[in-house]
């Protein structure tokens, strides 16, 4: 899938300054601090531990920070009552690296949920086609009457991604998304967000360590190191670099 | 200035987090439940699962138990010459004492084990999180109904016991002796009043109420994985099933004082 950038630099989607998130005496995030651009993919890259999976958790409001800030789309998070965060939220899409689709649920259901919790009269007409959009975008048209069970690894994941679409995020957070997968279809699923992104016109922060992945969709990295933004570039100028700490990421 | 901890054995101390974190558990249920918006039909679903698909178990349960004791406790009562008192002495028993908790502890393994499994696989697998993240408030859609579920299936489930229990100690008095069911009901019900019957109802709505709370605080604070869940499955069991007998005990000592014990 080749990447065409649509990146709007005027337009700060998500903005997060400061940020410090501790449990207990275990420094996780000190002092974070990014931008997300309209229509701009950006991968946070670090080992496991640094803190990556806590910095979405932070964006989305499933863990409150010690310090610092947080916007999205112009909106300060930490701030908001619980029906705003929740109008929010419904402009940012979360792929937990789990996937964490709903096992009672047929994958239909799972897809109609977040329409169904969020308020929204959808007609019946609505909802089948806003169904068939998202698993037609995700390769997967037929799967609407299967369990998640009856779904193998990657497939789980490209409906995970599905419900992340039924409400049009503007914002999409992927924890990494090709986690577990054999290599062919952690291409695939690479390639499928940046399909989506160009479909959706959507910006996203990818939190990955594989390499191929950082490679197909990256428009820009930050490297996280203990807890801290240690570089930024786009893959380019860092897999040039000649710093160990980042070279490790790349060879 | 000295510490707690140096006074309290780690048990208790342990014993006593555990208790507090319940009680904050069951405060937030208490404030979710009367705050919209109201999840009827999950409610609804949610008391299918655990009403009707309890049913079979709690009834053959009730069953055997009415029959068992039948034929145990007829060598004695002929003993005594009292065999004519056998419905009174089975109705009395299964009404006030053994079909509410029998019932109740059956619940309290298979219900309350299913919560504290299910949710505590939610909670470790992220649909939780998932959940929260789609504008549903997870205390509300998966906790306030599910212990409302519980708390009105099991005084409903706790009835029925006792009427098979009551049926099958007919059928067990008929296996030696020889009595019509007209004569059998009649004789069962003649000491058996309303002042037997609405404590033990009450005390099946507190043993659902705890089964539901229990199962769902279990779950929803699993941790290490599927270690967890299983962990939570265990101890929600455990928690629940002892918790029924302290509120029988508590129950029975109340009505005791109000003189509800003929």
């Amino acid at each position: 899938m080749e990447k065409i950038s649509s990146i709007d630099y005027d337009k700060k989607v998500l903005e997060i300054k400061h940020l410090t998130k501790s449990f207990g005496s275990l420094d996780v995030l000190c002092d974070m601090n990014v931008d997300l651009y309209k229509g701009e993919n950006l991968i946070v890259l670090g080992k496991s531990g640094s803190g990556k999976s806590v910095l979405l958790k932070c964006i989305v409001g499933l863990v409150v920070p010690d310090k610092g800030s947080i916007s999205v789309l112009g909106h300060d998070v930490l701030s908001l009552t619980t029906d705003e965060r929740d109008k929010i939220r419904m402009k940012i899409g979360f792929l937990f690296q789990s996937n964490a689709l709903y096992d009672s649920m047929t994958v239909r259901d799972n897809l109609e949920f977040p329409l169904r919790r969020h308020g929204i009269k959808y007609s019946k007409k609505e909802v089948d086609d806003l169904v068939k959009d998202a698993l037609e975008s995700v390769g997967l048209p037929d799967t609407g009457k299967k369990m998640p069970s009856e779904l193998s690894g990657g497939m789980k994941k490209r409906i995970a991604l599905a419900r992340t679409l039924m409400l049009r995020p503007e914002v999409i957070l992927y924890d990494e998304p090709t986690t577990g997968l054999d290599p062919i279809t952690s291409r695939e699923i690479s390639n499928l967000i940046v399909s989506v992104q160009q479909k959706y016109k959507s910006s996203s922060v990818i939190i990955t360590h594989d390499m191929k992945c950082v490679e197909i969709v990256a428009d820009r990295i930050i490297m996280l190191i203990d807890g801290k933004a240690y570089k930024e570039g786009n893959y380019e100028e860092l897999s040039k670099s000649d710093d160990p700490q980042i070279k490790s990421f790349f060879i | 200035m000295f510490k707690i901890e140096l006074i309290l054995p780690r048990v208790l101390k342990s014993f006593l987090d555990e208790t507090g974190a319940i009680a904050i558990f069951t405060g937030r249920f208490f404030r979710e439940l009367f705050r919209p918006r109201f999840e009827f039909n999950e409610m609804l679903r949610q008391c299918y699962f655990i009403g009707v698909k309890s049913l079979p178990l709690v009834l053959a349960t009730a069953f055997i138990m009415g029959m068992v004791l039948t034929i145990q406790s007829r060598p004695t009562l002929v003993s005594f010459g009292a065999e004519s008192r056998l419905p009174q002495m089975v109705a009395v028993s299964l009404i006030r004492e053994i079909a509410p908790v029998i019932t109740a502890l059956i619940c309290a393994g298979k219900i309350g084990s299913g919560i504290g499994a299910e949710l505590g696989s939610m909670k470790v697998t992220e649909q939780i999180d998932a959940m929260e993240v789609s504008g549903t408030n997870p205390y509300k859609y998966l906790v306030v109904t599910r212990v409302v579920a519980t708390t009105l299936m099991i005084p409903l489930l706790a009835l029925m016991s006792d009427a098979v229990g009551v049926w099958a100690s007919y059928l067990g008095a008929n296996i030696k002796g020889d009595m019509s069911w007209s004569l059998y009901i009649t004789r069962a019900f003649e000491y058996v009043f309303f002042a037997d019957i609405y404590p033990a109802v009450f005390k099946t709505f507190l043993f659902g109420f705890a089964i539901g709370i229990v199962g769902c605080y279990k779950g929803m604070n699993s941790q290490k994985g599927t270690e967890g869940v299983g962990q939570s499955a265990n101890s929600a069991v455990v928690v629940a099933s002892l918790m029924v007998f302290i509120i029988d005990l508590l129950v029975v000592q109340i009505t005791d004082v109000f003189g509800m014990i003929n």
